[in-house]
This record gives C-alpha cells, sequence and structure tokens, in this order.
C-alpha cells in the first residue's frame, strides 16, 4: 500500500467521522424542534417523572450545554436516554435485544443476494442473448422496479395465505424465511445486474483474448480470470446493500411481524417516541456509514489499477 | 508538375465547372436532423421504450382526466347521505357490486355506474382512489424531481462554472450529504416535521396539500439533489476542457454560440436522463413513507398508503392490495426503462 492509497483511507475515514457527527447533530436540532420537547407523551408517564426527566437532560440549561452532554453520552455511555412509550427501558436496550433478529434476517439475506446474484449473473454474461439471459434479464428488472413493501406482501399473499407453505408470522424461525426472500430480492436483482455488465467487460478484455490464445481451458478464464476480475464492482455495492437492507427491514419487519429493530422503529414512528427515533436513527446511520466505508477502501486496495482522486 | 508547397502557382483544373456527378454529391439526400430529431428517432426504434412511454402518457392522461368525469369522488363515503342513518350495504362491496339505494334503482330501471374494483371499509369507490393515488403518486414524483432539478443544477453549475474555494467547500458539503443514508433520513425529517410544520402551514395554501407532503418535498430539496449537483458540475467541467469546444473557439466562434450549441445540448440530454430516472425513485420513496404512515393526508390517498391501507384486510379483500401494488410497479418499471431508452438515444456515450 502507497502513501497515496493510505491519505485516500484517512480522507474517507475523516468524511465517515464526519457523516456520522453530522447525523448526531442533525437528530438533536431536529428532535429539539418538536414542540414541547421529545419526552412529551400523551399519557406515557408522569408529570413528576417528566420533570425528573428534563432535569436530568438539562432542559433548563442552554442549547450548547444540552448539545454537549447529549454528544458525550451517545459517544462515551451509549446512552440515548429512556424510551418514552416502553416503560422503564433504555433505548439501547431495545435496540440491542431487536439487533439479535434484524442481524440474523439482514445478514443471511444478504449472503443469498450476494450468491445467487454472483452466480445468475455469471450464466446471463457467459449466454450473452440467449434465452436464459433475457429471462433472467426480464425477471431481475421486475424485482428492481418493485418496492419492498409490495414484494413482501405479495409474497405473504401468495406463500402464507393463498399456499399456506410458510407461517405468516415472523417470530418463529420458519417465519423467517419469507421476509428473508423479500429482502433478498431487490440486492440479488442488483448484483445479477452489475455482475453481467461487469462480466461483459472484462470478457471484452484484452488478457482474457491472451489466455484463450495460450490455449488456457473455458473452464479456467472463467473461474480464474473473468469472474474475479468481473467481482470488483460488487464491492461497491456493499454499502448501499445494506442501506436497503436496513431500510427495507423497516417495513418488512412490519408487514411479517418479525420483532426486530424495523418493527420497534417504525412503532415509534406511530407512537411519536421521540428518544427510540433519535436512538434507531443514529444506530442505523453509523452501521451503513461503515458499510459504506469499509466497501470503497476494499474496493480501492483490491484492484490497484484503480485511480485514486 | 511538381507544385511548391507555398507557390502562388494557380492550378487552371481547380477552375473547370462541375460535372453533373460531382454535382451529385452535394445534393441533400435527406434533410439533416437536429440533436432532438435524431434522439427521438433512435428512441421510437428501442421498442422497449416506446412501449413504456405510450404507457406512461396513458397512465398519466387517465389519472389527470378520468376524476373530471367519474361518477364517483375519491372521498365520498356512498353510505353516507346527509340527514340519514349511515347505510352500511356500502362498505366493502366486491368488485360489481352496488348498495342497497343503488340496487333498488337498478331495479326500477335506472342505470347506475358500476364500482369497477368495488369499494372500500368506507364505501369509497376503490377505482377512482386508484385513480386518484395514481395521480398523487405521479405529481409527487414529478415535482420532487424538478426541485431535485432546479438545486442540483444551479449548485452543480456555480460550483463547476466558480471554481476555486467556493468549487472545494460546495463539493465536501456535497459529500457529506450524500454519504448520509438518505431513507433513514426523509424518515427522521418526515416524522419530525410533521408536527412542527402544522402549525406554521395553518392557513396558507400549502395545508391543503399535507404536511407530509410539504416535509416530503422539503426533505427532496434537502438530501436528494447532491448526486445532480455533482453530474451538472462534472459535465460542466469536462465540456469545457473538450477538443470540439476548442476547434470551436479556434474557428472564431463567440462564446454565446459555444454555449448553445455545444455545451447546453451536451449538458441537456444527462439532465433531461437523471430527471426522467429520479421519478421512479421518488415515487419509490413516496409510497414507502406513506406505507409508514408517514405519506399523504387521509383521505388522500396515494398508491402507497392504498397498499397500507389494504394490509388490513388481505385476507379476505386481497385485489385492493394487488392493484395499487402492480400500479406502482408498473409506473416505476416502465419509467425506468423509459429512462434507460432515453439515456440510450440521447446520450450513446454513456452505454455500456
Amino acid at each position: 500500500m502507497n502513501a497515496k492509497t493510505l491519505m485516500y483511507i484517512l480522507k474517507r475515514i475523516a468524511l465517515a467521522i464526519l457523516t456520522v457527527w453530522v447525523v448526531i447533530t442533525v437528530t438533536f436540532f431536529v428532535m429539539r424542534a418538536v414542540p414541547g420537547g421529545p419526552f412529551m407523551g400523551e399519557k406515557a408517564i408522569s408529570e413528576a417523572a417528566q420533570a425528573a426527566l428534563e432535569a436530568k437532560y438539562g432542559y433548563d440549561k442552554p442549547l450548547m450545554e444540552q448539545y454537549v452532554t447529549y454528544l458525550k453520552d451517545i459517544l462515551f455511555h451509549l446512552d440515548f436516554g429512556p424510551s418514552v412509550k416502553l416503560r422503564g427501558r433504555m433505548v439501547i436496550d431495545v435496540i440491542a435485544d431487536g439487533m439479535k433478529t434484524s442481524a440474523k434476517l439482514g445478514l443471511i439475506a444478504a449472503f443469498i443476494a450476494l450468491v445467487f446474484g454472483i452466480v445468475l449473473g455469471a450464466v446471463a454474461a457467459l449466454r450473452r442473448n440467449k434465452v436464459i439471459d433475457k429471462v433472467i434479464m426480464v425477471i431481475t428488472t421486475a424485482f428492481v422496479s418493485m418496492p419492498s413493501f409490495i414484494m413482501g406482501t405479495l409474497l405473504l399473499l401468495a406463500f402464507a395465505v393463498r399456499w399456506p407453505i410458510f407461517p405468516a408470522n415472523g417470530s418463529t424461525a420458519e417465519g423467517l424465511v419469507l421476509p428473508i426472500i423479500t429482502l433478498s430480492l431487490y440486492p440479488m436483482a442488483y448484483i445479477t445486474r452489475l455482475t453481467r455488465s461487469s462480466m461483459l467487460d472484462v470478457l471484452g478484455q484484452d488478457y482474457i483474448r491472451t489466455a484463450k490464445a495460450k490455449g488456457v481451458s473455458g473452464q479456467k478464464i472463467i473461474f480464474g480470470h473473468a469472474l474475479k476480475n468481473s467481482l470488483i464492482p460488487v464491492i461497491t455495492y456493499f454499502g448501499p446493500m445494506l442501506a436497503y437492507i436496513v431500510t427495507g427491514s423497516l417495513v418488512v419487519e412490519q408487514i411479517f411481524a418479525v420483532p426486530g429493530i424495523g418493527r420497534n422503529f417504525v412503532s415509534s414512528i406511530t407512537n411519536r417516541d421521540y428518544p427510540m427515533i433519535m436512538g434507531t436513527t443514529i444506530v442505523l446511520a453509523t452501521l451503513i456509514v461503515i458499510m459504506n466505508l469499509v466497501s470503497d477502501i476494499l474496493y480501492k486496495v483490491v484492484d490497484p489499477r484503480i485511480t485514486l482522486e | 508538375m511538381k507544385k511548391k508547397i507555398f507557390s502562388m502557382h494557380v492550378d487552371v483544373d481547380d477552375f473547370i465547372p462541375a460535372t453533373d456527378e460531382e454535382k451529385e454529391y452535394m445534393v441533400q439526400m435527406r434533410p439533416s436532423t437536429t440533436f432532438f430529431k435524431d434522439g427521438m428517432k433512435r428512441l421510437m426504434k428501442n421498442k422497449i421504450a416506446a412501449i413504456s412511454m405510450f404507457l406512461i402518457i396513458i397512465i398519466a392522461l387517465a389519472s389527470i382526466f378520468l376524476p373530471f368525469f367519474w361518477p364517483y369522488r375519491y372521498d365520498k363515503m356512498l353510505g353516507n347521505t346527509p340527514g340519514k342513518p349511515m347505510d352500511p350495504s356500502y362498505n366493502n362491496l366486491a368488485p360489481f357490486q352496488y348498495g342497497k339505494t343503488e340496487q333498488k334503482r337498478i331495479d326500477a330501471g335506472e342505470s347506475v355506474f358500476p364500482h369497477i374494483f368495488g369499494t372500500d371499509a368506507q364505501g369509497r369507490d376503490y377505482f377512482i382512489r386508484v385513480v386518484y393515488g395514481t395521480r398523487i403518486s405521479l405529481a409527487v414524483g414529478f415535482f420532487a424531481s424538478i426541485i431535485v432539478l432546479i438545486i442540483g443544477m444551479t449548485v452543480g453549475a456555480v460550483a463547476g462554472y466558480i471554481g476555486g474555494k467556493v468549487d472545494i467547500i460546495i463539493m465536501r458539503i456535497v459529500d457529506i450529504i450524500y454519504s448520509l443514508p438518505d431513507t433513514l433520513m426523509v424518515i427522521l425529517l418526515a416524522s419530525v416535521l410533521k408536527v412542527s410544520l402544522a402549525p406554521a402551514l395553518e392557513g396558507t395554501i400549502l395545508e391543503r396539500l399535507g404536511v407530509n407532503m410539504v416535509s416530503l418535498f422539503l426533505v427532496f430539496g434537502l438530501l436528494y439533489w447532491v448526486s445532480m449537483s455533482r453530474l451538472i458540475r462534472g459535465q460542466i467541467l469536462s465540456l469545457r476542457e473538450q477538443e470540439y469546444v476548442l476547434a470551436s473557439q479556434a474557428t472564431g466562434a463567440k462564446s454565446g454560440w459555444i454555449i448553445r450549441k455545444h455545451l447546453l445540448p451536451n449538458c441537456i440530454s444527462v439532465v433531461i436522463i437523471s430527471t426522467a430516472l429520479q421519478i421512479p425513485s421518488a415515487i419509490f420513496t413516496e409510497s414507502y413513507l406513506s406505507f409508514l404512515g408517514l405519506g399523504v393526508n387521509a383521505p388522500m390517498p396515494s398508491l402507497g398508503s392504498l397498499a397500507s391501507d389494504a394490509l388490513n384486510g388481505y385476507n379476505t379483500y386481497a385485489y385492493r392490495l394487488i392493484i395499487p401494488a402492480v400500479v406502482i410497479s408498473l409506473i416505476v418499471l416502465s419509467l425506468n426503462l423509459f429512462g434507460d431508452g432515453l439515456r440510450d438515444a440521447f446520450d450513446p456515450k454513456l452505454k455500456n
């Protein structure tokens, strides 16, 4: 790794830290703009408790001081305050609980999307303009055009109601099958298209022709040269894929009643549980920013040909 | 005889009248096309893009004009007549069924306009709700893209033209906004703006539009312009350095001519294409927010809120979920295919 690459990585990390800081700051000021403050609940907490909370979070102090305390709480103690609606629970504990299920859901979906996407994309590229290529392209185009909540509800209608193969409730292990499929279809379709176009690009390169001229077997060309190089652009999709899975899981968990972080987030929006909205936004946003950072750095490190700005 | 390069010697052969055959070279075989005509011809040749375009036009025209002469209104609860108790026979009608009083009128020989998709749980004609929801979704997509276009183009052009420190500062801001997770920020802003904007909007025209819609547009204006401005800035920076611009300058073209004939046509296609591709993503976001309950205000329907409402009764009334789902997917799909076609037709350089 040369100095230029190192410089790029440092710059990129600085940008990521700045972004997380912007997210936290925006969240703070946006929540402060809510009339009545974030701890205003309809009847959730008694007035005495609310007064105690407001005293604890220093509502009587100047705004800047509040902001600094808030930043410190988050950075050093991961303290987002108590949930307004789920009485007696801290936001961070609710998030950690939901994260177990959501992480399982997301990771399996991402894995399925990667494996199937790469295989389908490679097949489509190698059989370019044949029937199988056209079928794959039509199906992936359809999947890319379907919002996740529609995909989810249609799968629910088909495989839980019309033909009850899987349970409609996502709290059991079998119940996670449909949410996982729902979450994986869009990234899978996207990765398929990405792999196909980059594979076609690679197959037209000179080094593939050289390999062919040297008499390397077709299999070795595909697996040793073409596939490996055409997977590099897929790395750039890691970040957006995580962002899609996170936001998609909000509605998918809602549809299939999966007890994860997404469902908590959605119900906190309808319940106006502001500390919960704040905490979840910051945690999920940080995750996405980190994933974007990792995929950007990987991309530059994996392929030395890529010029750095 | 060998001619010297700089000799003043005049070659008599150059002044022989042209023969008929030579004249034929100069005949215009077909009229020269403009940039736009050329692109349109290529677009029409692309069958998928052409079909998508007609689909979008038909859907758009239908959603604009059908509500004008449809006998039912999107928010009219048919079971409710002033001064009479609610007639529940109008609620949850299956397609082509009629309510009690309508049935009486039919029996008396009157003709009653059918409820093509039946009615919803509140006795509202579902077909017109879907049409109206399509109108709202398309309008949101269109206006959000226009907002993105205006802000993105202005910022991008300023950064590209002025350059220097201004450019650096603008691009750093763009970098940060670009790396914000947009959907999460949209949810955050929409859920809060909903509450804090409401008093500010009271009594203005915007109130009718609904607080959620205003916050949606605000959010789009705040967050989604960054990729557009990056694009425009890049275009302007690279176009200024193109050889044909240099060639044009060398042959004495004025900057007005260069901007009109070279920079604008080359920039505008990219702008139009990315605006066209922005519309489906805005429709996506709107339907997503409506599904989470952060979209249009009831009773106004959008395709997302219709699908979300239908989720409650999906066991019995699956078609109420499937209809808006199909319409959204159809709109997004055809807009995407049309956008791709536009790109291929107007900017062949971008085609991979």
